[in-house]
């Protein structure tokens, strides 16, 4: 298959490995104390994992698997509160697939499915404006989630809907914005991230600019990468590379795709449509600064909040939980105590069990058997 | 009046005139035979003959419910006698007979439903099958999506056969006879309305007639038809009833391109798409290259291939393309695709 089989070639990813190791052995790090590099998107850490790279890895380096799924850091308030927007009689709530296993308090999408609500899968919102105007007499509602990389389609769904005047359709909006996350996890304590992989799909919209304070005022190199193994093996390496050559900068792997200044017209569209609103909670996370996005005043009466009033609900994540540990590299996803027991992808306690691009959902998918072990032993440490 | 003829009315169902002339007119008129046309409350079958044929019955039921009802490959009612029928055969026996029972929505077009009906005929007639005894219900629009449809079946087992998954051993090959994913591409591209112009079709197919043949071979362990869950469930169930666990090549699985392209896309595995036409078969590492033979010289195997083997760790793993082996999770619930 095109642009899939070519960036999978078994020989190309051997050599590529072969490099990789012979030049990990000139870093600066040790097996005991490896290089930390940060695979922001959860798109990345699925395919580590269903390609198994983190094992084809030298001993000197190490994986780290970031917040970049935007189902995982989604709160459990926000989804109360869909939930409530949903059980309104004449509403048709319309969600991402991923989105409707993701627990609130009260249950999730589904569950509100199970209680009567009109909760429907689509695959896009242009999706919803069409069922927005097939069904005149209903409210259409949007669950518009994710980061830059859903962003630009969002916005271009409620131009159109301007355009055509409709007063059915609204979104319930959950986007958030990467750069803003980022900054709020390498001001944490204690953090050693090394190094990172942006999302390529992010970088397609927003461009490499805004990476460069992670260089100038972080001093990490950062490598804009694809999602194909070959993509990120070569990303790895070109970040190896400026470790060994003690350089720091924003370098671009993903070229085919990804130009310097990004999409324009997309940037524009967000520009029209969102704006950047103060803080945001995230699940895992806690509140991260200018990291939520709103309507713009011009786009306000499609604002799903404005017109259902829903609760607002803060839900505190469970307090045995070590979500953000993972997502900053201070423990892997078994080391948490509710690993694989009060944590699962059937019951979902973390942020990152719930979505199938969660670290610990695809932790528990890949490797559950053959930590098992490990596991046990580091419980029965803790009880003891 | 004339509208009201169009439609499934729950006069249908009523056991009245109404529902008379439509079992008369719509169903003994297609599945025609002498079983059914003696219309007693029940098939009375000679015991004589089925004992001819072998030492056991093989007895099945399954209900159907897809959406949409039409796909391309087939419908609802085609799947209701393959998916039985292929249940019958993967247990080593010859489908006979099959009963069907109905559950129509009011308000049902009667052209949809002669649509159903006449496939259902065609495909048990073109496979030996014979539609003995039946049912039909009505219910009130809303309370069914439109037709759901049961059928039970039962075939004979010849003397010599005794497959199942008990027989597993370590070191067997697994053998698909087939593309994997065909029909769940095809139904999520409709159902979801994807509209991707895939050029597959649902491979919804009776496989009696290519799995006899395997009856002959010694060293034929296992089969399944590798339905709903995909060959990854059977997977899983072969491992855990016979104890032993199943390594499969993820280079060595027949897919083909438009079935890759969708999941790739979604995000999905096409192991845990549904199949309607294909099997898998364990079988000793003696016996591979005769079953895979075998099941090339049917119209229905040609793309059979071998995808892995029996092993001693008891757990289901995937050799990947860079030939890294993880293990093989059960979705826990239907696979969503992914948001990006």
């Amino acid at each position: 298959m095109r642009f899939v089989d070519e960036f999978r070639d078994p020989k190309l990813a051997k050599t590529l490995i072969e490099r990789l190791h012979k030049r990990a052995a000139q870093l600066p790090y040790t097996a005991e104390k490896p290089m930390q590099i940060m695979e922001v998107c959860g798109g990345h850490t699925h395919a580590i994992f269903k390609f198994g790279l983190d094992k084809l890895l030298p001993p000197q380096l190490e994986f780290i698997h970031g917040p970049g799924c935007p189902v995982c850091v989604l709160p459990m308030g926000r989804i109360d509160a869909c939930c409530e927007i949903a059980a309104h009689a004449d509403v048709i709530f319309c969600t991402f697939g991923d989105a409707l296993r993701v627990p609130g308090k009260q249950g999730s999408l589904l569950n509100a499915r199970e209680r009567g609500a009109d909760v429907r899968v689509v695959y896009s919102p242009l999706d919803a404006l069409k069922l927005a105007r097939e069904n005149p007499q209903r409210q259409v509602v949007f669950f518009a989630l994710g980061f830059e990389t859903t962003l630009p389609v969002t916005a271009v769904t409620l131009q159109q809907a301007r355009r055509e005047g409709l007063t059915n359709f609204s979104i319930f909006c959950q986007h958030i914005s990467l750069i803003p996350t980022l900054r709020s996890l390498l001001q944490q304590d204690d953090v050693r991230i090394d190094a990172f992989l942006a999302p390529g799909h992010v970088s397609m919209v927003i461009g490499t600019a805004p990476y460069h304070f992670i260089n100038t005022q972080f001093d990490k190199p950062l490598v804009v990468s694809g999602f194909e193994p070959l993509d990120m093996l070569q990303s790895v390496f070109m970040l190896v590379e400026q470790v060994c050559e003690a350089s720091c900068k924003t370098e671009n792997q993903y070229r085919r795709i990804v130009p310097e200044e990004g999409n324009v017209l997309a940037q524009n569209a967000i520009r029209e449509v969102f704006q950047l609103s103060g803080s945001s909670e995230w699940r895992g996370l806690g509140l991260i600064e200018e990291s939520g996005i709103s309507l713009t005043e011009a786009y306000r009466a499609f604002d799903a909040e404005r017109r259902f009033s829903p609760q607002t609900q803060s839900v505190a994540d469970d307090p045995r939980s070590r979500c953000g540990d993972v997502l900053t590299g201070r423990c892997k996803p078994h080391e948490c105590p509710l690993f694989g027991t009060g944590c699962t992808p059937h019951n979902a306690f973390g942020a990152l069990m719930v979505s199938s691009e969660g670290a610990c959902a695809a932790w528990y998918q890949y490797r559950y058997q053959e930590n098992k072990q490990e596991q046990q032993e580091m419980k029965q440490k803790v009880a003891g | 009046m004339s509208e009201r003829n169009d439609v499934v009315t729950m006069a249908h169902g009523s056991g009245g005139r109404a529902m008379q002339q439509m079992i008369e007119r719509m169903f003994l008129s297609a599945f025609d035979n002498p079983w059914l046309n003696e219309r007693e409350d029940g098939a009375r079958l000679s015991l004589a003959a089925l004992s001819q044929q072998g030492d056991r019955l093989a007895f099945t039921t399954d209900s159907y419910v897809i959406d949409p009802i039409f796909f391309p490959g087939g419908n609802i009612g085609k799947l209701a006698v393959c998916g039985t029928a292929n249940d019958l055969s993967v247990s080593g026996a010859t489908p006979a007979y099959l009963s069907c029972g109905f559950i129509l929505e009011e308000g049902l077009p009667m052209d949809d439903l002669q649509k159903i009906v006449s496939l259902m005929a065609q495909t048990a007639r073109d496979a030996g099958i014979a539609i003995v005894t039946g049912d039909t219900k009505v219910v009130q629009r809303g309370a069914a999506d439109k037709i759901f449809i049961n059928t039970a079946g039962i075939g004979v087992i010849p003397g010599d056969v005794a497959w199942g998954a008990g027989q597993i051993q370590c070191g067997d090959k697994v053998i698909v006879s087939g593309t994997l994913g065909d029909h769940g591409a095809t139904i999520l591209n409709l159902r979801e309305q994807l509209g991707m112009d895939l050029g597959i079709q649902s491979d919804c197919a009776v496989l009696a007639p290519m799995v006899t043949p395997l009856r002959t071979v010694s060293g034929v362990h296992a089969l399944r038809d590798a339905t709903r869950g995909g060959v990854n469930a059977i997977l899983h169930e072969f491992s855990e009833a016979s104890g032993f666990g199943i390594s499969i090549d993820e280079n060595a699985l027949p897919v083909k391109p438009a079935v890759r392209g969708i999941c790739e896309l979604l995000g999905l595995e096409p192991l845990n798409f549904a199949n309607e036409g294909k099997l898998v078969a364990v079988v000793s590492a003696q016996a591979e290259d005769t079953v895979l033979k075998l099941l090339r010289s049917h119209p229905l195997g040609a793309d059979a291939a071998t995808i892995g083997e029996v092993t001693e760790n008891p757990q289901v793993c995937l050799r990947g393309a860079l030939g890294v082996s993880r293990q093989l999770m059960l979705p826990h619930t239907e696979p969503l695709p992914r948001i990006c």
